[in-house]
């Protein structure tokens, strides 16, 4: 099935086979190759996704959320990202080495974000790293919208929309009056 | 290959299936008449091919859109700014970006069911300040079409007395959303009226359609049909009568005419097996788009009819408007580390700011009005980008000595810290109808049809600049006032202050104006052309001047009104 194809697919019959149930399935099954990224890609895809959204208290990880193979998917579905996300990855690998020695997956943590403090805090960073500070820019909103908008994501957020509401009663008194609201309407 | 197949001679031909479209469709078989319609996309009906309440962790790419669907892949309506194979072209220097619906109801399956009438002072806009051009008709004369539109559809509102706003048929509003009452709140203090807004969404059963349930889903189109889109709403019950037959993946190429130059039919392209057809009708109606309606007058050229069908004036095409738009978003720290509630409502803002400056004296001459969006709605493909702009404001008290941006524990918080916080503001306002803002064919470029395309060529003068400017400084005051931080500083002079490209808001209008003189107007006070009695335009076209109002309530109350006009004159053998 070439790309029209499973556009055409996607466009007809498609959402049933894509549950949310079996995204979490595949992220948890290692032996899955990505359609775009290269095994070395993929694996630096997966540590620096997890760096951005770790797992802590309330949910998982980005990887946990199934991101690496929805930043894959996305590739697929438009090219345009293609070269920003490829090159962004090398980008990354070429800094890496040449600041710490070695490929940013192969630093230990405290190597990891070190490199990472370059790069996170887009208005106070180094001018010739501008490239890289844009990648990491783009890449942590496809971690977001990976995480975010997955079932785990959406868990976490409380979003509590979605549902058939017989009558729509507007804001909540609690949250009116955490607002400082009146009551006038 | 060209295969041409004639059908039965129908009354009524009416090209496109949109507000317009519809409304004819509806009004034409409820009379008797025999009716076919043209669309150019595929079949759609909510009720079978909406996508609401879909996760959009359902699909692998999270609502984004596609080439199909601009407006993400749950959006109701197939179409976009480009469409393959399908392309349009530019004067240089000059933007027009155009929207183009492809599916049955086109655009009206996914708008913002804004509903607003045109207020008396909108149709005698050159009589108040020397610029464009008055309407044929009045307020008066539009007023009773939009009470049967109201009727028939419904829609929300309130009853406020603002004399060029004018109340109408009005369901209940829903209560305001929590960042709503926030808003007019800080309104209040700035001498800024925040009303409910005025939708076609059904707040309580309505002509056996049943009452909205609040998914916030407008957009993707209604299972159940409480809103308002051309499908559910006119066609649906026009196929009911018998009398109407539709045919989807129909490109119209040319309006058909005979010796005496009046329409014989269209002949268009099925997209399906590439081949031409002709279909044969006593009445024409175009409803295809304001420019997509030009472009067919504009293609059907004869010896009656040189420059184009109907353009013997050279109209056909000027006169082309937009609305106006430009956006601040901004941070609202008092919306952080909010109590999660649902804010989904209806598809849209239950409150607006309707113009307030009627009688001021502004450097420019039309008025706009403000649509705030925000709330913590479904997660999608593009959730909370680029958090870097506002995750270290020092209106949150979150004062980062590296500004914004992070990853990590801290980062992943400030996701939940930040959800629903960021309000938008969106003006729109009213663009002034000037001659050389035009759409014309392109003499050397066709689409995949064959079909000749538009060239446009559409500038914005001093007025839409200073009136974009002013909203920009007053959504930028709203949002100080709320206590919040624009995400972006004040666009320059140079940047056009913000305003987008004409086209951006798809409020498409006036190309086939009316009027009373046939050298300077394309129809009459009818909708009927002056140079071929019986052919019609019932969508954006006709409009004069359009407001800052959305055109759609605009386009459905003329089109009932050019469709009696149809049937009267039929009746009397004058067509």
């Amino acid at each position: 099935m070439d790309r029209r194809e499973s556009l055409k697919l996607l466009a007809t019959a498609p959402f049933f086979t894509y549950t949310g149930a079996g995204i979490q399935a595949r992220a948890k099954s290692e032996s899955k190759r990505a359609e775009f990224f290269t095994d070395q890609e993929l694996e630096l895809v997966r540590v620096l996704a997890d760096l951005i959204i770790p797992a802590d208290a309330r949910s998982g990880s980005a990887t946990d959320a199934g991101v690496p193979e929805f930043i894959d998917f996305m590739m697929i579905d438009r090219p345009e990202l293609q070269v920003p996300m490829r090159g962004g990855l090398a980008w990354l690998d070429a800094y890496s080495t040449k600041r710490a020695g070695a490929r940013f997956v192969d630093l230990p943590e405290d190597g990891q974000t070190m490199i990472l403090d370059d790069l996170a805090w887009p208005e106070d960073s180094a001018p010739e790293l501008a490239a890289g500070v844009a990648f990491f820019s783009f890449f942590r909103d496809m971690v977001a919208s990976g995480f975010w908008t997955s079932r785990m994501g959406v868990e976490d957020l409380q979003y509590m929309g979605n549902v058939y509401v017989q009558e729509w009663t507007g804001c909540p008194p609690e949250v009116m009056a955490h607002l400082g609201l009146s009551d006038e309407e | 290959m060209i295969h041409l197949k004639k059908t039965r001679l129908y009354d009524v031909c009416i090209i496109g299936s949109g507000a317009g479209g519809g409304m004819a469709a509806k009004v034409l078989t409820d009379a008797g008449a025999n009716v076919v319609m043209l669309e150019a996309g595929h079949p759609w009906y909510a009720e079978t091919h909406s996508s609401m309440f879909q996760w959009n962790y359902d699909s692998p790419r999270r609502g984004a859109a596609t080439p199909e669907k601009q407006f993400g892949e749950f959006d109701g309506t197939t179409g976009g700014w480009d469409i393959e194979g399908e392309p349009y072209t530019h004067v240089e220097g000059t933007e027009w970006d155009w929207f183009r619906g492809r599916c049955l109801g086109g655009r009206t399956n996914h708008w913002g069911r804004i509903s607003l009438r045109f207020g008396p002072d909108d149709f005698k806009r050159r009589s108040i300040d020397g610029l464009g051009d008055d309407w044929p008709i009045g307020y008066e004369d539009v007023s009773p079409y939009y009470d049967k539109v109201e009727k028939l559809v419904g829609v929300f509102g309130s009853h406020e007395g603002i004399r060029n706003e004018p109340d109408g048929h009005f369901l209940p509003p829903p209560k305001p959303r929590c960042y709503e009452l926030l808003l007019k709140s800080a309104c209040k203090n700035l001498g800024i009226p925040v009303i409910p807004s005025r939708l076609s969404i059904l707040t309580q059963p309505h002509n056996g359609r049943p009452a909205c349930h609040y998914c916030g889903q407008c957009g993707r189109g209604c299972t159940v049909n409480a809103n308002f889109s051309s499908p559910s709403v006119l066609i649906r019950p026009a196929e009911y009568t018998g009398n109407l037959t539709v045919i989807t993946h129909a490109m119209a190429r040319e309006i058909l005419t005979d010796e005496n130059g009046l329409a014989t039919g269209v002949s268009y392209v099925n997209k399906e097996d590439n081949l031409e057809y002709q279909v044969r009708a006593n009445i024409i109606v175009l409803a295809a788009s304001a420019c997509e309606s030009a472009r067919l007058l504009l293609n059907s050229r004869s010896s009656q009819h040189p420059a184009g069908l109907a353009n013997s004036s050279d109209t056909v095409g000027r006169y082309l408007t937009d609305s106006t738009g430009t956006t601040v978003m901004g941070m609202i720290p008092r919306l952080m580390d909010n109590i999660p509630c649902n804010e989904d409502g209806v598809g849209g803002m239950h409150v607006y700011v309707p113009w307030w400056l009627e009688n001021e004296k502004l450097d420019f001459a039309r008025g706009y009005h403000i649509e705030p969006w925000g709330g913590r709605q479904m997660p999608a493909y593009g959730f909370m980008s680029e958090i870097h702009r506002y995750n270290h404001t020092s209106a949150s008290g979150i004062m980062r000595q590296r500004g914004g941006g992070g990853y990590g524990v801290q980062l992943k918080e400030d996701y939940r810290r930040y959800y629903g916080a960021v309000l938008g503001l969106s003006g729109r306002g009213e663009m002034i109808a000037r001659r050389e803002n035009r759409c014309e064919i392109d003499p050397t470029t066709v689409d995949q049809y064959g079909i000749p395309v538009l060239r446009f060529n559409v500038t914005w003068s001093d007025q839409e600049y200073a009136q974009v400017k002013h909203m920009q400084e007053t959504m930028r005051g709203i949002i100080h006032a709320m206590g919040g931080e624009p995400l972006d500083s004040m666009p320059t002079n140079k940047e056009g202050y913000g305003i987008l490209p004409p086209g951006r808001i798809i409020h498409e209008g006036g190309t086939t104006r009316m009027g009373h003189d046939k050298r300077t107007s394309v129809l009459n006070e009818w909708c009927q052309a002056h140079d071929a009695k019986n052919v019609f335009v019932a969508d954006g076209g006709p409009l004069v001047s359009q407001a800052h109002k959305n055109l759609t309530w605009t386009i459905l109350a003329l089109a009932w009104r050019t469709s009696e006009y149809i049937t009267e004159e039929r009746k009397r053998g004058n067509l």
